[in-house]
């Protein structure tokens, strides 16, 4: 088999933001027929890249080649009409419009909306890939894997031939996956281009035809298809590891994401878990609009000296969940208790007096608030508590040796005490949540998605601090997670969520990653 | 009191109602595209006082209503220019400047009126009416919804070409896609901008042209700030009408019939202060409000400015 | 997608040369929008330079002209502190007329009485109160929706707003109405109780309580739990909600607060100038401090300073206008101009085309300072 011929071709690609590189010089070949895999920490400019292809953002310097012609893509509607699709990390579907609405948009210059053109690509395609899709439902009602593959299919109709997946699998269940890879190959038989970005090492060997690895904005290299066919996992391991962290691999072998397929450095049981902090006890906590909620009675308990896992695939109820516990949301039924006290009716303060913290997922949303300083967002959840207030009056001081300690021991890069908390990064705001959450001595600690989109080095300080939070067994933690290595490698339970329902809690010991995903597929319908 | 129920009383009530009712018909229409395209126009009483004061002055000087109602809908587009260029190009927040459009026009107006007409206010002949053949026979109903001036008819057919762009057309799906999720518009290739830019200029002409409405047929006279928050009611209709023209018809039928019955009620024999009068529609509005609070919802995306690549 | 690094390193620009730049982005506006001003003027054949040589002399130069401004600033003063403290908290109090002047008719109102049988001091401590209460309860409706239901604030401030200005007027024609005069108006509070003039001046005690109450909001807002609570609110009300705040609560205080600030304002205005108020009257100082507060930044210190500059442009603008045969509207004109340069100076900062714009960090940091500003 002879190189195909390239589909896409970056040549010196740089792109910056203010105050930061986010691609340098970068050249990459996409050949037709085959599924490119760019793998890489989160910050390493693979998504930057593939908005340059995609007519998101304009490059500052390079050149882009599409089949052979050199091309100029200042916005989507030209990356569009070149046949380059994207599918976003965050999905871009409307949720309120109907599948055939999402198809419709931006196709066709009439006037009238072209429905029996939409039916009918909409039955062609789901033919080709082997899936249903109900034209006439809302978006919203349609499960993650479903609607990516609507998208697939509305970049198709479009025209692609060179189809970019922004980390596919993140939302994704183990079966959705699979159905996900058998489209991939179903569409490079047809000459289609496929670029995968991923930050997993294990998905990027089973899909890639060709793995390039970004770094730091630069591309590090590129592993080769007869490499790739030829070499062992651990040999392409120890490769793709050199190219992405060259000198620190040893360092850094601990963190999942680089221990990739050599299964998770199990946590060892703790012999015996103190007294019940947190129970919840037939909980019912509803879902907003269009939203998965805890729609079964779930009990769960968390023990002192516990580290108790949540696992599910993102939007089976875990958020409501997650709030329900801090207070955020009222639960309908059940009860909640805090070290033996009932909390269900109380407010999320009052909580948080008893010692429940809540480390949200949503870091910039709800973590903090963007426009106030660091110091006074690492203090927002006792504002009028001394020592930081007396009489509700400001003790600056304080506030500013409070703020200063955590700053140093937990490396909060900030410039000053004083910057805005917007204007730093997601990694350095998740250690001032983290900081502010488990100081003044918590009891339960919820975690929610706590790595989610941090890089390596900051992901392995919140698990270890994940870690030395229920040492001493004096609190327990409960850890909502979609990433299942990481449950394995924290918690001593794992518990299972998939639509709203609590289908089982399994004991970390070997072999529990096939429970947990049998759980999984076992509760959804994809 | 049994005097309320007389056909005059109904005739005048109704009569009265679609007159007061068109103008925010005709702009809560153009609001209604405005927020289902992301943009909160709180500047669209300006857009219908300098509508006022165009259509006014334009049919003063040629004698002709439909100029009139031509400069109507210049003067809103031209005040929608204001907005786009600062709202949409530039992405600025849509209350400061829709505050200032507000400002701007009232005081611009009003000072230009000054300047044309000193403390005079010459008034304009009577709209002929055109009667609809055979529905304006009916009675009391007939004469007052039927026998109305022509641009009362076009206001009742916009109703329908607005539902009909909004859910059958392209432009129309472009617009509701601008304001619930404009990355999602402008991923699948269309310009949000421009989308937000054409939605906002129709908001201004048919703001215009409903102030002008106000000036030339109602009132036959510009007074400085004589759309007195017309805009705003209109504002409420579409956020209560939630997208759906035949709802915002609806809503300003209402509130025309509140803002008419102080003249039908004294008719009937009833006297009410006026400020009771000029407050009820408010009142409906807050009612409406508290009773609809739970339902009300409005695109996700109103009043963010879009930026490409920025989430 | 990743988030790229945002953290910009470059040096911080000289507090000379910050001072220099924060000046100029509160006057920028304000110049351009008064030569745009003069254009008009010019082109309606009227003299810019008169125009506002006399707005001027007759506003600040004179000695009535100065102490009419300075009189004029103490209502302003305290609206804008009730409008600052909606506004840090995240809060549209854009019906700030209506309770102003509900406030009023109630201060007139009652004060016609309750003078003649109270002791003087008293009577006008009471008052104020009064004026404090009836403008904090004129927010209960908005706030309400706005806290439990989420209802777009804009609107029902606005709408609660127009509402006030009509039932002032039946208060005024119905339940206060002065039987002594023929022009429908409340009895006319005698003027040895009305509030007491400053020593060797005849402007009345309100400019140092304005001034008093300024200081305490700016305090309240820097120095103090709930001030903070209300600006986490501001900044982020689900940011808030996360922390523990009671959002609701701090809602309709915040609310009320600013209401009541703004019946202070009418009370002030009553007692201190008129007496009386007459069906009809507004003086309409809403939505053009609303501008004026935006200007400031919701900024305490540069409140005063604009606020002194609009109070001399409406003392003065009204004889210029008077002189130039033009209505005094042309005020609203200049407001709404100051307005779309301020927002446009703005853009053109995070664009990088103003000169201060060379000595800041990169395009991000400022737009994020507009943020922050908002």
């Amino acid at each position: 088999m002879g190189e195909a011929p390239a589909a896409v071709e970056l040549r010196g690609i740089s792109k910056s933001f203010p105050g930061v590189l986010a691609n340098d010089e970068v050249s990459l070949v996409v050949r037709r027929g085959e599924v490119h895999c760019l793998l890489g920490e989160n910050g390493a400019g693979k998504s930057t890249l593939m908005n340059v292809l995609a007519g998101v953002h304009r490059p500052d310097e390079g050149e882009i080649r599409v089949a052979g012609r050199r091309v100029t893509i200042g916005c989507p509607r030209d990356a569009i009409d070149l046949g380059i699709g994207m599918v976003h990390q965050h999905s871009s579907l409307i949720a309120v419009f109907t599948v055939l609405e999402n198809l419709l948009l931006g196709r066709g210059e009439g006037l009238r909306l072209k429905t029996g053109e939409a039916l009918a690509a909409l039955e062609e395609f789901s033919a080709l890939l082997g899936v249903a899709v109900d034209p006439w439902v809302q978006v919203g009602r349609l499960s993650l894997g479903e609607q990516q593959q609507l998208e697939i299919i509305r970049a198709l109709w479009r025209g692609s031939r060179v189809l970019i997946l922004d980390e596919p699998t993140s939302m994704l269940t183990p079966k959705g996956v699979e159905d996900l890879q058998r489209v991939l190959a179903q569409l490079t038989r047809q000459g289609l281009a496929v670029i995968f970005i991923t930050h997993k090492l294990r998905e990027a060997f089973d899909i890639g035809d060709r793995v390039s690895v970004l770094r730091r904005g630069r591309l590090a290299g590129t592993i080769d298809e007869a490499t790739m066919r030829g070499g062992t996992f651990a040999e392409l391991k120890q490769m793709v590891v050199e190219l992405m962290f060259p000198g620190e691999a040893a360092r850094l072998a601990r963190v999942a994401e680089i221990r990739g397929f050599e299964g998770p450095a199990r946590r060892s049981r703790r012999p015996a878990a103190g007294p019940p902090l947190l129970e919840l006890s037939d909980v019912l906590i509803p879902g907003a609009r269009g939203e998965v909620g805890i729609d079964e009675p779930l009990s769960l308990a968390v023990h002192a000296g516990e580290v108790v896992g949540v696992a599910g695939v993102d939007g089976n109820g875990q958020r409501p969940l997650a709030e329900g516990i801090a207070g955020q949301r009222r639960a309908a039924a059940g009860d909640i208790r805090l070290a033996g006290t009932t909390v269900r009716a109380l407010s999320i303060g009052a909580r948080q007096r008893l010692g429940l913290r809540y480390v949200t997922d949503d870091r910039l949303g709800e973590g903090v608030a963007p426009p106030l300083s660091v110091a006074l967002n690492l203090v927002s959840k006792r504002i009028g508590a001394p020592p930081f207030w007396v009489h509700g009056r400001t003790k600056k001081a304080a506030i500013e040796r409070h703020a200063r300690a955590l700053v140093e021991e937990y490396d909060i890069m900030t410039p000053t005490l004083d910057t805005p908390a917007g204007s730093l990064s997601g990694g350095t705001l998740q250690k001032i949540v983290v900081a502010r959450e488990l100081s003044f001595s918590p009891k339960v600690v919820v975690f929610n998605k706590p790595t989610h989109g941090l890089d390596v080095k900051t992901t392995a300080m919140v698990r270890d601090r994940i870690g030395r939070l229920v040492e001493g067994g004096e609190a327990g933690a409960l850890v909502i997670s979609t990433d299942l290595e990481e449950l394995l490698e924290l918690c001593d339970r794992v518990a299972v969520l998939s639509r709203g329902r609590l289908m089982g809690v399994v004991e970390n010991v070997p072999g529990a990653e096939q429970e947990i995903g049998a759980l999984m597929i076992g509760g959804g319908d994809e | 009191m049994s005097s309320l129920l007389t056909s005059e009383f109904l005739a005048a009530l109704l009569s009265g109602a679609v007159i007061a009712g068109a103008p925010l018909l005709f702009a809560a229409l153009g609001e209604t595209v405005s927020e289902q395209g992301g943009v909160l126009n709180i500047g669209l009483e300006g857009m219908m006082l300098f509508g006022a004061y165009g259509g006014f002055v334009v049919a003063h000087w040629t004698g002709s209503s439909w100029i009139g109602f031509l400069a109507a809908i210049v003067a809103g587009l031209l005040v929608a220019l204001l907005m786009v260029v600062f709202c949409v190009r530039m992405g600025r927040d849509q209350i400061v400047v829709g505050i200032a459009i507000l400002l701007a026009v009232e005081g611009l107006t009003s000072l230009l009126h000054a300047a044309q007409f000193g403390t005079s206010y010459p008034r304009l002949g009577a709209v002929p009416t055109v009667r609809v053949p055979w529905l304006a026979d009916v009675p009391v109903v007939g004469p007052s919804l039927f026998g109305q001036p022509a641009i009362v008819y076009i206001g009742i057919a916009l109703v329908v070409v607005v539902w009909w762009v909004l859910s059958r057309t392209n432009p129309g799906l472009h617009l509701r896609a601008a304001g619930w999720k404009p990355a999602a518009l402008d991923n699948a290739g269309v310009d949000v901008l421009r989308v937000r830019t054409v939605a906002v200029l129709v908001t201004g002409a048919l703001a215009g042209l409903g102030g002008g409405y106000m000036a030339i047929v109602v009132a036959g006279v510009f007074v400085p700030f004589m759309t007195g928050g017309m805009g705003f009611i209109a504002i409420v209709i579409a956020m209560l009408g939630r997208g759906r023209p035949l709802w915002v018809a609806v809503g300003a039928f209402l509130f025309g019939i509140a803002l008419s019955s102080a003249t039908s009620l004294q008719l009937a024999g009833v006297n009410v202060p006026t400020d009771v009068v000029q407050m009820l529609p408010f009142v409906t509005v807050i009612l409406a409000l508290i009773i609809f609070a739970r339902q009300s919802y409005l695109p996700s995306a109103l009043a963010t400015p879009y930026v490409r690549g920025r989430r | 997608m990743s988030e790229p690094e945002t953290r910009v390193a470059s040096p911080p620009p000289a507090a000379s040369v910050k001072v220099l730049s924060g000046v100029w982005r509160g006057l920028g506006p304000i110049v351009y929008a008064l030569v745009a001003g003069g254009v008009l003027l010019l082109l309606m054949g009227r003299d810019p330079i008169g125009f506002y040589a006399t707005t001027i002399e007759s506003g600040l130069l004179s000695q009535t002209g100065l102490e009419q401004s300075i009189i004029r600033m103490a209502p302003l003063l305290l609206m804008s502190a009730g409008l600052i403290v909606a506004f840090q908290a995240g809060l549209w109090n854009i019906g700030g007329d209506g309770q102003f002047l509900i406030a009023a008719a109630v201060v007139a109102g009652l004060g016609a009485p309750l003078v003649g049988v109270l002791p003087y001091s008293l009577a006008l401590a009471l008052l104020c109160v009064i004026g404090f209460v009836a403008g904090a309860a004129w927010t209960i409706v908005p706030s309400v929706l706005k806290a439990w239901y989420g209802v777009n604030e804009i609107i029902t401030t606005l709408m609660v707003g127009f509402i006030g200005i009509r039932l002032a007027n039946l208060l005024i024609k119905g339940p206060f109405l002065s039987d002594r005069s023929l022009v429908p108006q409340t009895d006319v509070i005698p003027f040895k109780y009305l509030l007491p003039y400053l020593p060797g001046t005849r402007i009345h005690l309100g400019i140092v309580v304005a001034l008093a109450v300024l200081a305490a909001v700016h305090y309240m807002q820097t120095r103090t739990s709930y001030g903070l609570s209300l600006r986490m609110l501001g900044a982020s009300p689900k940011a808030a909600a996360h922390a523990g705040l009671d959002v609701k609560r701090d809602i309709v205080t915040a609310f009320g607060l600013s209401g009541g600030l703004i019946g202070l304002a009418a009370a002030v205005e009553v007692l201190g100038v008129w007496g009386y108020v007459r069906a009809d009257w507004n003086p309409a100082f809403g939505l053009t401090l609303f501008a004026l507060v935006f200007l400031a930044r919701l900024n305490v210190k540069l409140v005063i300073p604009l606020v002194g500059f609009f109070a001399v442009l409406s003392i003065g603008g009204h004889e210029a206008a008077r002189r130039a045969g033009l209505p005094n509207d042309f005020l609203l004109l200049l407001i709404g101009l100051i307005l779309f340069f301020m927002v446009f100076t703005e853009w053109a900062r995070t664009k990088g085309w103003t000169a201060g714009m060379r000595l800041r960090a990169a395009g991000r940091t400022s737009q994020r300072e507009a943020a922050l500003d908002e």
